[in-house]
């Protein structure tokens, strides 16, 4: 192992969503969450879905990480399929979920946390699962906060860890669920470029939630825009900014122009969403 | 990259004053803390050189002090404390040993709690003294019977308390965990359980309390030795400072018991330490 991280690690992790469909049970009738929602994701790339709250990307994303069930469609990741109507959901290691509120484990040390996933998938021993995250902290410049209980870390700091924790593991797919929400804009710009650190070391191919339409052209490959409830995708756009990317293209004549491009539709459905007023599903 | 400073960390130096501070705190807490026993000390006695109306009637500090010194030399007073945390001890011992594990299940596993819980809620609220008649009875002694007792105050407070932690913790670390390839039973070790830690400690702290609440009642009814018989039997002999070197030592033997829990608290879990 020891590969996370490292360039030599070939590019992995097609998934194909086709038309992926959720529909939840309530009590007034059923709720289409998600309908007939296709992507292709290639290999290493870097996806970024953009939509109004509580229009149902956390839905496909518990799909592809597979705690939750679709209802119709399925999702093929590197020729197996590994959710549809039929196929029962079961998460793997190979889908690490980095969560909207962080979910580091606050009984554990920051090396700790780390080394969890080789360690509870016996990839390798306690010892060495232990030294290789040290490794990779320290590859990312945290390496003093390897011993710290994560609730003496600022938020940024605690979901830089969870990204190394994740990628530890090396997933085919590594999904991100608006990791950055809870942050302000300046630790946001800061963690952008962190995070495109670690995408451009370890060529994991990424699927990112958010509302906020910036973030995903400065990070992604492709930007995915889906429809308030039930989601659809609704446009896509290629974003070709050169890699590696730094914060002052944010205000660059290219970045703008890309942002132009779909301003219009992610606030048309913004106001859809907010006219209709409804609580976030799931 | 790898040499640049993490934010969110203080410097190890800042990080020792600000500890050198706390201590200096401390002190200045535990200072106030005598002297508001003194001064409660001082008004008592001159309550009672006064004759003011109820406080006339309880032996003045002094006398109780005069009292107390000459327990010291009674071995009978040391074997009457070793005796009442004995009991405690075993009570509230067998109470976490059955209880922690019975409410994380019951935290866990949705069936078994609707199974188990409605049993729980109808013996939950008879006060554990209610239990001293029957005890007595099935126990086949005494002492046997004292320590059911206790084990009672300390155990559906455990259950109880132990359960709901487990259903506080967030879905988020469970799926977390699913998610970095952990199995249902490393979850069940390495998940639940620290994460119900904080609340089975808040349950063990509360049922202290309620054990030597417990402990008391049990051996002034049923009892021929500790704390509890100790303070009572001297109200029977009518030696009156005697009373109050008995309540208090039940009150420092509960503080002292409701400490050690604390201390053992912040041994195991050192992430919930402010500093």
């Amino acid at each position: 192992m020891a590969a996370a991280l490292s360039p030599a690690a070939a590019p992995k992790g097609a998934v194909s969503l086709r038309s992926v469909g959720k529909v939840y049970a309530a009590p007034g009738g059923d709720v289409v969450a998600v309908e007939d929602w296709t992507l292709e994701i290639g290999a290493g790339e870097f996806v970024a879905v953009v939509g109004p709250s509580g229009c149902g990307k956390t839905t496909l994303l518990n799909g592809i990480a597979g705690f939750d069930p679709i209802t119709s469609g399925e999702i093929v990741l590197d020729g197996k399929r590994i959710a549809s109507a039929a196929v029962p959901a079961k998460p793997g290691a190979d889908r690490v979920v980095v969560f909207q509120n962080g979910a580091l484990f606050p009984w554990k040390t920051v090396v700790d946390n780390v080394a969890y996933g080789p360690i509870v998938q016996r990839r390798s021993s306690r010892a060495e699962a232990l030294r290789e995250a040290r490794t990779l902290l320290a590859r990312v410049g945290l390496r003093d906060v390897a011993d710290a209980y994560p609730s003496r870390l600022s938020s940024g700091v605690q979901r830089r860890v969870e990204m190394v924790r994740a990628l530890i593991n090396e997933p085919k797919i590594l999904l991100l669920d608006e990791p950055f929400r809870a942050l302000d804009a300046t630790s946001k710009a800061v963690m952008h470029e962190e995070l495109l650190k670690l995408y451009d070391a370890s060529h994991t191919t990424v699927f990112f939630i958010t509302h906020d339409l910036d973030e995903a052209i400065f990070l992604a490959d492709r930007v995915v825009v889906s429809t308030t409830r039930p989601a659809r995708v609704k446009a896509i756009l290629r974003v070709d900014l050169p890699r590696p990317r730094d914060f002052r293209m944010t205000a660059s004549s290219d970045f703008l122009a890309l942002k132009a491009q779909v301003a219009d539709v992610v606030h048309q459905e913004a106001e859809k969403a907010f006219r209709r007023g409804e609580r976030e599903l799931a | 990259m790898s040499t640049q400073a993490v934010p969110g960390t203080a410097p190890v130096g800042a990080r020792a004053a600000r500890r050198a501070r706390w201590r200096g705190l401390a002190n200045v807490h535990a200072i106030r803390g005598a002297a508001g026993i003194l001064a409660f000390l001082a008004l008592w006695q001159i309550g009672v050189l006064l004759h003011l109306p109820v406080v006339a009637k309880v032996p003045a500090p002094l006398e109780v002090a005069r009292a107390a010194a000459g327990l010291l030399h009674d071995p009978r007073y040391y074997v009457d404390w070793a005796v009442s945390f004995r009991r405690v001890a075993i009570g509230f011992v067998i109470a976490q040993v059955l209880g922690v594990p019975l409410g994380l299940v019951m935290g866990w596993k949705t069936t078994f709690r609707y199974v188990t819980f409605p049993i729980f809620e109808v013996l939950r609220p008879i006060p554990p003294l209610a239990w001293v008649p029957l005890s007595i009875v099935f126990w086949p002694t005494t002492e046997q019977s004292i320590i059911f007792v206790i084990f009672l105050g300390a155990f559906f407070t455990t259950v109880i308390n132990t359960m709901s932690g487990v259903r506080a913790l967030d879905d988020r670390y469970v799926r977390a965990a699913i998610s970095l390839g952990a199995s249902p039973a490393t979850i069940f070790r390495r998940i639940i359980f620290p994460g119900a830690l904080p609340s089975i400690f808040t349950g063990m702290a509360v049922g202290m309390g309620i054990t030597w609440s417990v402990l008391v009642a049990a051996e002034i009814i049923a009892g021929r030795s500790g704390l509890g018989f100790f303070t009572w039997e001297a109200y029977v002999g009518g030696a009156f400072p005697t009373i109050i070197v008995g309540m208090v030592s039940i009150g420092v033997a509960g503080y002292l018991a409701s400490s050690s829990i604390r201390l053992v608290a912040k041994r195991v879990m050192p992430w919930t330490s402010r500093l």
